[in-house]
């Protein structure tokens, strides 16, 4: 599968979806995104760099194995939530430190959201990938 | 109190990085936090005592008026200075007896959680919130037992454990829930205080479901079986988990609520005679065992029957015994199972017949086994001796049937003597047996357990006075929320109580200087133990394979096409009946739909014809990557549907979604056995006839779904509230992540739990082994 248009088109599409999914995940909270499609993309691109390139590189580009990050998302959406409880409000309560900024605890919330659906993604499809080789 | 529970979790969270990075050195300082622990619970008891309890509260649930709130009375804090003291030596002992262990930072974590979980059942003012820790301790227990999981029989105690006490739990949420119907409220201490729950007309099955719990997690007879099993795990474990702590834990619930469940006829019934079973039961099984930690847990079931018994007593002196009997039994069982392990560890094997002599060599060991086993034995002036005492003296008062229930307490009484001085002196006098190893004493860290938690028994009875009005006397007010009687003391004169005990003494003695004759004869009691409720959970448990097995052949017989099949008919089953109930004209009307614009027509229409295309295709395709490409055409038309009805959120999900699962089936595709590529398939009559139902029936359903709603949406509230409430304009995202976000934590999760399993059924099949 690894023709020469796949990796060059590869090399140009791969940073151009991974800052768009960064930028799906940060206007999420206005406007059409959010961490889960943001997650998708990113996923996407790394599964692009994995049938340019092999698995391998993909690996190494990400650093973390993709299995790491599902407990690394999920811990960092349950933190998300228990900021609220450690002020005495009820779990997962949206805390803003100054209202109409999107830096809240939900913004944090979709980050782990997002960290998830990239691992488990990325986790299932490397995995079928590297069955094959 | 929530704090201490974060803190000792938080602790279990690091202890992996902290010994993969010192390695056992790591282990004082994690022991640290439950010495911590149990300082500040000892140093809240004055207090306590005094009547100043503790209390914190947040709100959790405010919707259902659940809150993360604790309260520390005597009994509570009893069990806290149980669990934090016994902690923070098990670690210390633990990191010595698991040295070198490739997956110490594991054990820990997994002890750790235990710990938070315990700490959490002993504080916990919500019943709901004390059901979390209860599920907490039952998951941790499981992967305690089953650490070494590298052998099957450490795998199957684990799994019978969790099977037997998850049970068990359930009918305990299911009896808490009714009691939090019954009191109108889920905290402990409002409960308490009502009086509505003996005379409500769900007591019956309240008390059943409580009970069932609490027997399941304290071994009571009939699911007693699972503890012996329990004794694969680590000896720590098995001294911490299932002797001193875990197991007190539905002993400790029906403490707890023994103020409003206890003192009706069907209270008193229950818990004596399931207690009174369960205390002679286990002291036989502890005669004729040959393994120590074997031996130890028939006596820890004996003891948890007396336990159970007192309670259902519920006199005022059956709590004082109560109390006494939980703090001796916690402190002479676990310095005897710390004994076993040194043991074990010293010469390589728990066996009592090839033990002998080991005095010289262990003298530390020896000691503290010789005094444990003295205050097991209820001699004086031991703290055991007062539990024995108080226990002799709560049965032959009993409210009914005094009798019987004293003649079963001296019976049992006599057989922990017997058991006591077999597993405390036998080992350690006599002649020395030749064994593998050349014993001697353990590392003082495997020293400093047996030794303390021995002399805290020595401590306590002397100090009688003290240990009464600090630590039993308000736990045994708690039980009975009322001033408990006081006066315990060593020496009470000539009474017939003192005259049973030495009988006791001296019976048991006897019995052990005759043991060789007796346990010659052990092997006839061996077809009891193996008969009963441990022989029915077998046979249950196999049938239930057998039928997994049957039913797994039967409807996934390796045939994709056949699971579909059997998939979607289940799925048209369920909503047909649902339509069939649903008026018709409802779906005629949402064929009226709002008009559109000349432009969105034309899109609709372009989305319709890509849908209705690939489907047509797909289902004509002669080979599978044809069938990929088109079903792809079919995603993008829908996501081309999601653009037009302004769903934009949708739309771009199904769009990267599309192009993922089209790389999903291409990856999955080499994999199908080969179909007869070429020649056009014939799908058959039937199978043809459910595809053409599948989609009538999602038509119909997506008409009747689309029709004017019968009730106002949620979503009109959701629209409102999410820029005032969330600060969002995008609905979709407020959702997920703020109003439903405990919903999404739920999904992320199970979608994390996928990709577990999806990868343990890969790594499995690329290892050749069949999937499980």
């Amino acid at each position: 599968m690894t023709t020469l248009i796949v990796r060059t088109a590869t090399r140009y599409l791969m940073p151009l979806l991974l800052l768009f999914s960064l930028f799906l995940l940060w206007r999420g909270h206005h406007e059409p995104g959010g961490g889960f499609v943001g997650g998708l993309v990113a996923a996407t691109a790394f599964v692009l760099l994995a049938i340019a390139d092999g698995t391998s590189a993909a690996r190494r580009l990400l650093r973390i194995a993709p299995v790491r990050l599902v407990p690394v998302g999920l811990a960092t959406s349950l933190v998300a939530g228990l900021g609220a409880f450690v002020l005495g409000r009820p779990f997962l309560t949206g805390l803003w430190p100054e209202a109409g900024i999107a830096l809240g605890t939900p913004l944090l919330f979709d980050v782990g959201v997002y960290l998830t659906v990239v691992g488990v993604v990325l986790t299932i499809l490397f995995a079928l990938m590297e069955e094959g080789s | 109190m929530g704090w201490i529970v974060l803190l000792v979790l938080a602790t279990g969270l690091v202890a992996p990085l902290a010994i993969r990075r010192l390695g056992e050195r790591a282990a004082p300082a994690l022991a640290v936090v439950p010495a911590g622990v149990a300082a500040w619970a000892a140093a809240g008891q004055a207090a306590i005592a005094r009547g100043e309890i503790p209390a914190w509260r947040t709100p959790w649930i405010p919707s259902l008026d659940v809150a993360w709130a604790f309260r520390v009375d005597g009994l509570a804090n009893l069990l806290v200075l149980l669990v934090a003291g016994i902690g923070a030596l098990v670690v210390l002992y633990a990191a010595a007896y698991l040295r070198g262990h490739a997956q110490l930072g594991r054990f820990f974590a997994f002890l750790f959680v235990f710990m938070a979980g315990m700490l959490g059942i002993a504080a916990a003012d919500d019943v709901l919130l004390l059901f979390v820790f209860w599920e907490l301790t039952t998951v941790s227990s499981f992967l305690l037992i089953g650490f070494d999981a590298h052998r099957q029989a450490s795998r199957d105690a684990a799994r019978q454990s969790l099977i037997v006490t998850v049970a068990g739990g359930l009918a305990l949420l299911v009896g808490l829930l009714l009691l939090v119907d019954a009191a109108g409220t889920s905290s402990l201490s409002e409960i308490l205080r009502s009086d509505v729950v003996r005379s409500h007309p769900h007591y019956p099955f309240i008390l059943a479901g409580i009970a069932v719990g609490a027997f399941t997690k304290s071994a009571q007879w009939p699911f007693h079986f699972w503890l012996p099993g329990a004794m694969q795990a680590p000896t720590p474990v098995s001294a911490y988990l299932h002797s001193s702590t875990m197991v007190k834990a539905g002993v400790f619930l029906l403490a707890r609520l023994s103020p409003v469940l206890g003192g009706t006829d069907a209270w008193q019934v229950t818990l004596v005679g399931v207690g009174g079973i369960t205390m002679l039961l286990g002291a036989v099984m502890a005669l004729g065992q040959d393994d120590l930690k074997r031996l130890l847990a028939g006596s820890t079931i004996s003891v948890l029957g007396l336990l159970t018994m007192l309670l259902g007593l519920g006199t005022p002196i059956a709590a004082r015994a109560f109390a006494v009997t939980l703090l001796a039994h916690a402190l002479y069982k676990g310095t005897l199972f710390l004994v076993a392990g040194n043991v074990d560890k010293a010469t390589g094997t728990r066996s009592l017949e090839r033990l002998g002599g080991l005095r010289g060599a262990m003298p530390w060991t020896a000691g503290a086994a010789a005094v444990a086993a003295l205050s097991m034995a209820g001699g004086p002036p031991l703290f055991g001796f007062l539990a024995k005492e108080t226990a002799y003296e709560a049965a032959l008062e009993a409210p009914h049937a005094s009798w019987l229930v004293g003649t079963a307490t001296v019976l049992t009484g006599v057989c922990l003597v017997f058991a006591a001085l077999r597993v405390g002196l036998q080992p350690f006098y006599g002649a020395a047996r030749p064994t593998e190893r050349t014993p001697r004493d353990p590392a003082p860290a495997m020293r400093l357990g047996p030794v303390v938690l021995a002399g805290a028994g020595v401590l306590t009875g002397l100090l009688v006075g003290p240990a009464e009005r600090l630590l039993v006397a308000p736990a045994a007010s708690a039980i009975l929320q009322q001033e408990a009687p006081t006066g315990l003391a060593l020496w009470h004169g000539f009474t017939p109580i003192l005259a049973l005990s030495a009988l006791t003494l001296a019976l048991g003695a006897g019995l052990f200087r005759a043991r060789d004759a007796l346990l010659s004869r052990a092997p006839a009691l061996a077809p009891l133990a193996r008969m009963g409720p441990a022989r029915a959970y077998t046979a249950g448990l196999d049938g239930l394979l057998r039928f997994a097995a049957w039913q797994t052949r039967t409807l996934q017989n390796g045939s994709l096409r056949r699971y579909l099949a059997i998939t979607l008919g289940a799925a048209l089953v369920t909503v047909l009946a649902a339509l069939g109930r649903t008026p018709l004209d409802r779906a005629w009307n949402a064929l009226a739909l709002p008009s559109e614009g000349p432009a969105l027509v034309g899109l609709a229409l372009a989305a319709t014809l890509l849908v209705v295309g690939g489907a047509l295709l797909a289902a004509r395709a002669a080979t599978r990557l044809v069938a990929v490409a088109s079903l792809g055409a079919v995603g993008f038309g829908v996501a081309l549907f999601f653009l037009v009805y302004s769903a934009p959120d949708l739309a771009l999900t199904q769009l990267v979604i599309e192009v993922l699962t089209v790389v999903l089936l291409l990856l999955v595709l080499p994999h199908l056995p080969r179909a007869k590529d070429g020649a056009p398939r014939s799908p058959g009559a039937a199978r043809t006839g459910l595809a053409l139902l599948g989609g009538l029936t999602m038509a119909a359903l997506a008409l009747v779904a689309s029709a004017p709603p019968l009730a106002e949406p949620i979503s009109d509230y959701f629209s409102a509230q999410s820029v005032p409430a969330a600060h969002g304009r995008n609905v979709v995202n407020v959702i997920l992540v703020d109003f439903r976000a405990l919903d999404t934590l739920g999904e992320i999760t199970v979608l994390g739990v996928a990709a577990l399993g999806i990868l343990a059924l890969l790594a499995t099949h690329r290892r050749g082994e069949p999937a499980p």
